[in-house]
Formats: C-alpha cells, structure tokens, sequence
C-alpha cells in the first residue's frame, strides 16, 4: 500500500488505542544531491497512540530515520504536518523545538552517544539541566532513571568504563529522565551483541508495559521489532503494515 | 552538575592540548605584558625632568661637547639663576653588558639643582671634599653588592682606563622614573683623568620664572647662533623626551610586535577551538538533541574559549608582573621598569577579546549544526 494512497496508518489494534498522540499528515522529504532531488518519501500518513510501542522497520535509506528525526523535530520535511500531543512541531522555530525536545522527546541512539567526559549520572542529568530544578532534585531524577535501567551502582562510572549494554542503559536512562512524551529508538541495539540488545529490548519492553510510554523504534532487526506491539515497514519511502 | 560544569568537563577532554593551547596564550601575554611596559616605562620616562630646569647641549647633537666658557654667559641670560654643567661617562663594571649610566658633574652647581638626589646614606659633605668620590642610587649597591666607603674601579669605553672611585654616598630617589641606578661623580675628576681634553656634554641651568622657560631658551640659542657651538636648549623634560625618542620609534616597533604576536596566538587558539568542536560534532548533536537550543550552544563553545584566553592570558601578564617586580634586570635601562595595573587591565581585555574571536566562528558553526546530517556523519 502506497503511503500517498493510504488513508491515514495507525499502527495497533483498535481495541488497545489510547488516545491519539502522534499526528503525520501528508509528510513529504526531498534531499538535493547536486542536480538531482532524491525523494525520500512523499505523503506519509501515521497515527501512533498513547501508550503504543510501535516498531519501524526497513532497509538502510528507505528515510525511517529520517521519519524519526522530523518527528525528534531534528529535521524539516518539504511538505505535510507532524503533531505530538496537540502541538505543530513543523510550525516550530529551531528556538522552539529545541526547548519542545527536552520536554516531550527522549531520544536512544545506536552508538549510545553519551559525554566521554562525563560520569553516567552526568550524562543521564544533560536534559534535566534545561529545566528550573534544583540540584537534589535533579540529582533524584537522576537516580531514579539509572535505577529503572539497572544502574544505580555505576553512577560515578565513565562510558569508557561501561560495557556497550551498560552505556545504552545509560543512553536508555538520559531518555527517559525528563519523563517525555515519546522516547525514539534509532537502532538501539544496532551495535550490540544478541545478549546485550535482548537486554535492551526487556527494558524498552518494561518502559512501554510499566510506565506506559510510548515508543517508536527504527531497526533493521526482526527479532527486535518482534518486541514491540506492532510493526510498520518502510521500502523505498514507501510506508505500510 | 552545571552547564559552567560541562564547560570545565570539555576543557579537561584533551588535557595536553589545553595545557599546550593556554601554555602558547600565556607566553604570548607575558611578552605582551613586557613589551606593553616597556612602553608605558619610556611614556613615564618623557614625563621624567622638570619644566623648570633648562638643558643646553650642543646643536649638532648631544654628543658634541660645548666649550665651558659658555657657563658664564649663561649665567648672565635674563631669567636663569644658576648654571651647572654634565657628561655622559660610559664606564662599566667588570661586565661590559652590565649596563648602568654614570654622569660627571660639576658638583658644586649641580646637586642642589636637584632635589631628586636624596642622601640616605653616607654623606654629600664627605661626597664633596674628595676629588674621585661618588654619589651611586641605592639600586646600583644592591645590584653589585657595593657599601658606602667602598672603592671601585670602573673601566672606560671612550675614556679609556681604570678609573678608581670611593662612593661617600647613596641616594634613593622618591620618584622611582628618575631611577636609582645612577652614578654621579665629580666632572673635575673627569677632566683631569681625560687630560683636559674634556668639556662639558650639556648645561643645566634653573630659572627665576619656570613660565619664561621657552623666552629664556630662545635667547641662549639666539646667542650662540653664530659661535663655534651653537646650542640646543630645552626643558629637561623635552631634553629627556628627546633621550627617548634617540631609541628609535620604540613604541611602533613594539607595538608591532605584540601586533603580530597577537595575530599568531589569534590563529593558534582559533585553530584549536575548531579542532575541538569538529572532533566534537556528534556530542553537540546529542546535545542539540536532549534540547540545548543554538545560544546556549553558542554560548558554551564561546565560554571554553575564553576560559582557555583569559586564564592563559591572566597566567601570562601576572607572571610578567612578578617577574618584573620591584628591583629587575631592565632598570638599568628602563628606570621603574614594571607591569602597570593599566597594562594587566588591557591585556585581560585583550585576552577577552582574544577568546571571543577566536571562538565565535566554531562557537557560531556548532549553534548552526544540523542535528540530523551530524548524526548521519557520527553514524
């Protein structure tokens, strides 16, 4: 099914949605690459509710990455609207989203990303420095968050002194410290080995089931979209069940 | 944790290269800092000398002696009241680098011309009963170990030979620009060592009315146009603005100087700042990400920056400070040679300004970033 012809996509079983907290209408990306528009894909519809744990799947350029960052607010699209919990996040100015993001986007990178400079509890806590709290509240934050991804003991810890799952838990945690709205996956566990990202997808598993947020994970992995409460697939800007 | 924190946590990322960086600023400022003063100690050296003191040298230059018969028609002008003569000596003490300047004068005259020599230890009475005596600054027995009573001996440049001299007194000056590194001694001693061949390098003459300064000064010219030494007659003030100005135009030189050394720092800190940032392009995208907006990216580049300037700067200008503090190798050259509070204020300006230029194209290329190319790049 062509996104251009589809009506709008929703991703879960009508018996399991929440309300509506995602919103992409009409979504259309272009990159120019010298002379030539490369079309990464036109009029994309999606409807993600609360509370889901959606997986996207598909080949490397296919544009769910890009997908997922227009939706982060981290890119334009060309055309089409995106709207998280009630607000136009392609109306935004770059000042705006960037104070948008730290409230309502929790973001999980495959290679982790975090400070190499900074201890875990250092990392988790860069969101929480944006907001009015005070230093012990944001320091409990903070200890909540690396106790929820099973870190509580390395908060001192460097990344280089982490293993690779231990950092993503890290990553995992500085997502969902400020609470957001969504948390997004870019192939979270894209570099890690098959026990390590099981790990991650328990604990992606556990943030959907206990805390009910709601998840967008982009992966190449079968097994990993397996986790999640449905799957969507990209081909080709092309978006479909 | 704080965002000033997370600026300190990037400064200590590449420990050695900070190190370096704020090493090469703090080098660049200690030289700024010294050749600043030595500016700022030539600038108080042309305010050195009194308006109300007249110097006549030679029109061909000051080191043109003048006949001493030109004394008593000196002293016969309308508007001077005492006439005193000086050479310049040139000796050194047993290091000929050892650089300090001695003056023969006409003892008698010249002393109380000025009230800058003050006696504070030995005696200007035991100063005057002796041929080869000499009044030293309190800096120069310091600087050579030298005690009132004691006899040294100076060897001659122009004035060739060992001159014996018993200093019988010190002086300390209250003005430190006069300088306390001088040596005065008897310009009869002078003469008679030189065979006779000597006269007088230039005339101090002091005036009833220090407002007839410039009328008195054009009547001695006036008078000595058509002799066989026709004078130049000054203020002592314009006479040592002109001592200065016989080094060149030092202030352009150094001005120069720093100039360029600024620029080379300038380059070396931006480079720096953008080597930082650029190995750095993924962890300001996370930022961007977790949602620091483009200012406080902005501003956080900036402040790594200045820190590097301005605490490489301050290390630089205070440690010229201290190295130049109270009694230093230059002020035999440059009396009250220092660091100035005025040269450490604009120099912390400068390092300022220093980190803000330097750091504002990549503090401006990281708030510009896009989040999604970046990540694409780090992926």
């Amino acid at each position: 099914m062509s996104s251009t012809e589809s009506a709008t996509m929703s991703a879960s079983a009508p018996a399991a949605k929440g309300r509506v907290l995602v919103q992409i209408r009409d979504l259309a990306k272009n990159y120019r690459r010298g002379a030539e528009t490369v079309h990464v894909f036109e009029g994309v519809n999606l409807d993600i509710h609360e509370g889901e744990y959606l997986a996207l799947m598909g080949p490397s350029g296919s544009g769910k990455s890009t997908l997922l960052n227009i939706l982060a607010g981290l890119d334009k699209p060309d055309r089409g609207k995106v709207v998280v919990d009630g607000k136009d996040v392609t109306a935004m100015n770059s000042r705006q989203l960037a104070a948008w993001r730290s409230t309502h986007i929790g973001f999980i990178f495959q290679f982790y990303n975090l400070l190499p400079v900074l201890t875990a509890a250092q990392n988790v806590e860069l969101p929480l420095l944006l907001t009015n709290l005070g230093k012990k509240q944001r320091r409990e934050h903070v200890m909540h968050a690396l106790d929820v991804v099973g870190l509580s003991d390395r908060t001192e810890h460097f990344p280089k002194q982490l293993s690779g799952g231990q950092q993503q838990r890290v990553g995992i945690a500085r997502a969902i410290v400020s609470d957001p709205t969504i948390i997004l996956g870019d192939e979270p566990t894209g570099d890690l080995d098959s026990v390590s990202g099981d790990e991650i997808l328990t604990l992606l598993e556990r943030l959907n089931r206990e805390f009910k947020k709601t998840i967008l994970l982009v992966t190449h992995d079968a097994h990993a979209a397996e986790r999640a409460q449905a799957i969507m697939r990209m081909d080709k800007g092309v978006l479909s069940r | 944790m704080t965002t000033t924190g997370l600026v300190w946590a990037n400064l200590r990322r590449n420990k050695k290269r900070t190190i370096l960086t704020m090493l090469s600023v703090m080098v660049a400022f200690f030289l700024f800092g010294v050749l600043r003063s030595v500016i700022t100690t030539l600038d108080a050296a042309t305010e050195v000398g009194s308006e109300g003191r007249l110097i006549s040298s030679s029109a061909s230059g000051i080191t043109f002696l003048l006949p001493e018969a030109h004394a008593n028609r000196l002293a016969a002008v309308d508007g001077v009241s005492s006439v005193s003569w000086a050479n310049w000596f040139g000796a050194y003490y047993r290091d000929p680098n050892d650089f300090f300047a001695q003056f023969a004068i006409k003892a008698d005259t010249y002393i109380p011309m000025y009230p800058e020599i003050v006696i504070t230890a030995g005696s200007m009475d035991d100063f005057m009963r002796e041929r080869n005596a000499a009044i030293v600054g309190v800096g120069l027995l310091r600087k050579f170990g030298w005690q009132v009573g004691q006899k040294v001996t100076l060897t001659g440049t122009f004035a060739a030979g060992d001159w014996d001299f018993n200093i019988r007194a010190a002086y300390d000056p209250p003005d430190p620009a006069f300088g306390d590194e001088l040596m005065f001694f008897h310009y009869e001693y002078f003469w008679e060592g030189t065979n006779r061949q000597v006269t007088p390098g230039w005339f101090v003459m002091t005036l009833e009315e220090p407002d007839r300064a410039a009328e008195v000064a054009s009547t001695i010219d006036a008078m000595f146009k058509s002799s066989v030494a026709p004078t130049k007659t000054q203020t002592e003030k314009a006479f040592n603005a002109g001592f200065v100005t016989m080094w060149g135009n030092i202030g352009f030189l150094v001005s120069a100087i720093g100039t360029a050394v600024f620029f080379a720092i300038l380059f070396v800190s931006a480079n720096t700042m953008m080597m930082a940032v650029r190995e750095r392009i993924g962890e300001i995208a996370v930022l961007k990400t977790v949602g620091f907006g483009d200012r406080l990216i902005f501003g956080l580049v900036l402040a790594e920056s200045m820190l590097i300037s301005v605490l490489g700067g301050a290390l630089g200008l205070f440690l010229a400070r201290g190295a130049f503090a109270g009694r230093n190798a230059l002020n035999a050259f440059f009396p009250g040679f220092g660091v100035t509070g005025g040269t450490i204020a604009l120099g912390l300006a400068m390092a300022l300004a220093l980190g803000v230029v330097s750091g504002a194209v990549p503090a401006f290329q990281s708030a510009r970033l896009s989040v999604a190319s970046a990540l694409r790049q780090v992926g």
